[in-house]
């Protein structure tokens, strides 16, 4: 076991880590510690955009764009964070864009944008273009320019190291991060870092669906390393699940397609949409067209065989905008489906996309130990966190907005904390969890394999908590999951090796989906309402009187050592905006 | 070695149900396996499973990860050829396993998997990338500007300029280019294609002033002039970039000194 010694210690290196290692690098001695290399992180995979009212090609301010983000979120927001997020999107994009991205530009040269669900002109009139883009790769330039950027800055990375531990110390009654446990791929050694202050920004969690948009990768390690030492995770039963993902695949097709004049059909070829949502259409919110998708499908109107997805149409819109506005993604119709997206429609469905719950933090990243108290040390950016600026459904290009604004505010307010701080002392024996998790792992000879476990998961979660649900199918799934639980104590591996052993690490993020689809599970029974992402069939319309607040999970440890799940309740902030019926 | 055989999957032993129409094949992968925990020697070992053909080579070594030998090894994360993890060798080109379907390969014959060359390899498919990314680093691939006070909005940029340095605005780092030259091969200093690719990224871009300090970088004996335009790299590319002309460009300009 080593240990090492920094003032911060970031988690993860995709948009919001980097955003934050190079604000904190400046002002700290700081490690970045990332599980993939930096470049290989899911923000990568973004395509369509990044919010910002910039007003470069049409009216547009940050007032109309916090209100789309409320009322995005089915007023599950905290307002004064929506207003933070949307007036700083400004200042994040032209941050980027000085650091060296390659945006698309209008005919003058500045930042082009373009339309994108749910993002309307005057309080829902009609859509605004307000996403800034660079062609279907906006995602993959953000992770570059930050990763040149981190290059540039001398930021300090430990790559392939998984951290596998928060550390906690209790000083006067007061819990405070005192460091992170990490597991080092290459040689299998374990790592304690030291740290004044941590930042978690290790990203989403959607590998716990089968039909995902989400990498192998993102299996909440750090949601899940969080909740284990007892502080809470905020809204998890709200996932995203984005209307188009390739057919059975779950690769996305950004929203971008249907912003640049894209139709979805259903097997008569009638663009259904027009029934659902009058004004927005096609770029009604994603919870919306998903459900409308489903709503086709399950009334006899899917295509294909067994009727079981419907069609991308964007065959009318002329090849050159394609090739210049949506290369990758007609390039993956063309790889995965072997379609020509020219002249033939796409088949989709929605996919599990983005998890709007995770960490709770305050607007200055700070993680909460209950509904007020902050950890001291201990902070959150990304899509690990829930600030919640995305309340109860995230709205398109909100999420790369939401890395920079808080990867930057996590970052500068971590560094601060630790100029200020001394190093908190290390619990004793601090490697001690890891350590015999992985030596329980290494040597057990149980009969259980993880394959068969996650696939039962993920099978489970796709059939019972997707874009309908019902108490009978949560329970179902509640169910399901203590037994996998249960079947997990077993598992066994057969890589007993030091050197590289992914067989392992897969093994202990299968874990972590585990414990954190049974959060999922157990918020969405106690949800008796249907709000954003959140849709009961058997409590169809939202519930403000008795649902108008966020959920605060906690696991508890009964004196025999049963777990369960605590539910608590935590108010939502509200500023300018009443709620009110969500229509697009 | 079995030949595999192209059976139509009967009703009752559908692997998959609604693909009860798809022809899963029999196919064998042949893969390079190494673990210097058990032996000093690399060796070949054969998997055969049954597929679907329109599965991706990731899939296929997923299922031999998942139901065959745990201790496979191998890089992947976003299964889409747009992180760059997985570049491999895989019937003796370069490619990236999430983003090659079995049925384009050949899978008639048994389907070779090996860990891209001239990097050292530590374990199966995964090779050391640290001198791949040292390389990277060395063209210093950051925007450099010279101007005193920032501008307060965004930099312009014309739609032309900002298509000049597009193609090599794509590049993953999967080091398929750079793993795939002969030069390379021969003499690791060499700074690569990828390198290269992501100087021109920063060489060609309007808004960039430091253009002469990446051009004397790439000067060097082990700069582009080794570059011996032999296509290895454009054809390995899985992003499409043009590495050989943006590789000719970046000589050119080292010439005439205009970009
Ligand atoms: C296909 C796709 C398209 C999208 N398109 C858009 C879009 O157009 N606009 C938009 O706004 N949003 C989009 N999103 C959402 C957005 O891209 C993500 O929410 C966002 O990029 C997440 O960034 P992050 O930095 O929080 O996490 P990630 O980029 O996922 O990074 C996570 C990091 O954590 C590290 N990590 C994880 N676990 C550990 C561990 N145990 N130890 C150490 N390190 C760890 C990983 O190595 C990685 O570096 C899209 C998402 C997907 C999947
Ligand atoms: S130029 Fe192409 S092959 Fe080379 S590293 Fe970049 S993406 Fe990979
Ligand atoms: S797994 Fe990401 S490029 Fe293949």
């Amino acid at each position: 076991m080593k240990i090492h010694k920094y003032d911060t210690v970031i988690v993860g290196a995709g948009g919001a880590g980097m955003r934050a290692a190079i604000e904190s690098t400046k002002r700290s001695r700081t490690a970045v510690l990332t599980k993939l290399y930096p470049t290989r992180s899911h923000t990568g995979a973004a395509q369509g955009g990044m919010a910002a009212a910039l007003a470069n090609v049409e009216e547009d301010n940050w007032e109309w764009h916090t209100f789309d983000t409320v009322k995005g979120g089915d007023y599950l927001v905290d307002q004064d964070a929506a207003e933070i997020l949307a007036k700083e999107a400004i200042d994040s994009v032209l941050d980027l864009e000085k650091m060296g991205l390659p945006f698309n530009r209008t005919p003058d040269g500045t930042i082009d944008q373009r339309r994108f669900g749910g993002h309307s002109r005057n309080h829902g009139e009609a859509p605004v273009r307000r996403s800034c883009y660079a062609a279907d790769r906006t995602g993959h330039m953000i992770l570059q320019t930050l990763y040149q950027n981190c290059v540039k800055e001398g930021v300090e990375f430990f790559n392939e190291f998984y951290v596998l531990d928060q550390l906690i110390t209790e000083v006067d009654g007061v819990k405070r991060s005192a460091g992170v446990v990490a597991y080092e791929l290459a040689t299998g050694e374990i790592h304690v870092f030291q740290a004044k202050a941590v930042i978690y920004a290790s990203g989403g969690c959607g590998k716990f669906f089968k039909v995902t948009s989400n990498a192998h990768t993102l299996t909440g390690d750090g949601q899940a390393a969080v909740y284990r030492r007892g502080l809470p995770l905020e809204d998890m039963e709200f996932f995203q699940f984005h209307p188009t993902g390739i057919w059975r695949m779950g690769i996305l097709l950004t929203e971008g397609a249907r912003g640049e004049g894209g139709i979805l059909r259903n097997k008569d070829g009638e663009r259904f949409m027009e029934k659902y949502a009058p004004v927005m259409k096609d770029l009604a919110s994603r919870d919306v067209v998903s459900r409308s998708i489903y709503t086709e499908i399950r009334e006899g109107r899917g295509c294909g065989p067994e009727g079981d997805h419907v069609y991308l149409d964007l065959t009318h819109l002329p090849p050159e905008q394609l090739d210049a506005k949506l290369p990758d993604i007609t390039e993956f119709a063309r790889t995965y489906l072997g379609i020509e997206p020219y002249t033939d429609p796409i088949p989709i469905q929605p996919t599990a996309h983005y998890a709007m719950g995770g960490i709770p933090t305050n607007v200055e990243g700070e993680v909460l130990a209950d509904n007020t108290t902050v950890v001291p040390g201990l902070y959150a950016a990304g899509e690990v966190a829930c600030v919640s600026v995305h309340g109860a459904n995230r709205l398109g290009t909100n999420s790369l907005l939401d890395i920079n604004v808080f990867g930057r505010r996590a970052g500068i307010a971590a560094a601060e904390y630790s100029q200020g701080a001394d190093f908190v002392e290390l619990p004793e024996n601090p490697a001690e969890l890891v350590v015999s998790q992985v030596e329980q792992l290494r040597s057990s000879t149980g009969t259980e394999r993880v394959a068969v476990l996650r696939r039962e998961l993920q099978e489970t979660m796709d059939a019972n908590v997707m874009v309908f649900r019902t108490e009978q199918t949560i329970k179902t799934a509640v169910e399901k999951l203590a037994e996998l639980r249960e079947r997990y104590k077993n598992v066994s591996i057969q890589d007993k090796g030091k050197r590289f052993n992914t067989d392992l690490l897969e093994a202990i993020e299968l874990g972590n989906l585990l414990d954190l689809a049974e959060v999922m599970a157990v918020s969405a029974l106690a949800r008796k309402e249907s709000r954003g992402g959140h849709y009961r069939e058997d409590y169809p319309n939202r519930d403000d009187v008795n649902f108008m607040r966020h959920t605060m999970a906690y696991r508890e440890v009964g004196d025999d050592g049963t777990e369960s799940i605590r539910l608590d309740y935590k108010p939502v902030v509200q500023t300018r905006y009443q709620p009110m019926e969500r229509k697009y | 070695m079995a030949t595999p055989t192209l059976d139509k999957a009967d009703a009752a032993g559908t692997p998959e149900p609604g693909f009860a129409d798809s022809p899963y094949i029999t196919a064998t992968f042949r893969i390079r396996r190494f673990n210097s925990e058990v032996s000093a020697e690399a060796t070949w070992e054969d998997f055969q499973l049954e597929i679907d053909p329109k599965e991706r080579v990731l899939d296929a070594l997923h299922k031999i990860k998942w139901d065959q030998d745990g201790t496979l090894t191998f890089r992947r994360s976003c299964a889409h050829g747009i992180c760059g993890s997985d570049a491999m060798r895989i019937n003796g080109r370069n490619r990236l396993a999430c983003k090659t379907l079995i049925k384009d390969i050949n899978p008639e014959k048994p389907i070779t998997v090996e860990p891209i060359k001239g990097l050292t390899v530590l374990k199966d498919l995964v090779v050391d990338m640290e001198p791949f990314f040292q390389a990277f680093r060395d063209v210093m691939p950051f925007l450099i500007t010279k101007d005193t006070n920032e501008p307060t909005r965004e930099r312009l940029q014309t739609a032309e300029d900002r298509e000049r340095f597009d193609d090599t605005t794509k590049c993953i780092l999967c080091a398929a280019c750079t793993s795939s030259c002969p030069v390379f091969w021969n003499d690791g200093q060499y700074f690569g294609p990828a390198a290269i690719v992501n100087a021109h990224r920063f060489i060609f871009d309007s808004r960039d002033e430091a253009a002469e300090q990446r051009l004397e970088i790439l000067n060097d004996r082990d700069g582009v002039w080794r570059c011996r335009t032999t296509f290895n790299c454009t054809d390995a590319c899985p992003r499409g970039i043009e590495v050989t002309k943006a590789i000719a460009e970046v000589k050119k300009a080292l010439i005439t000194r205009r970009f």
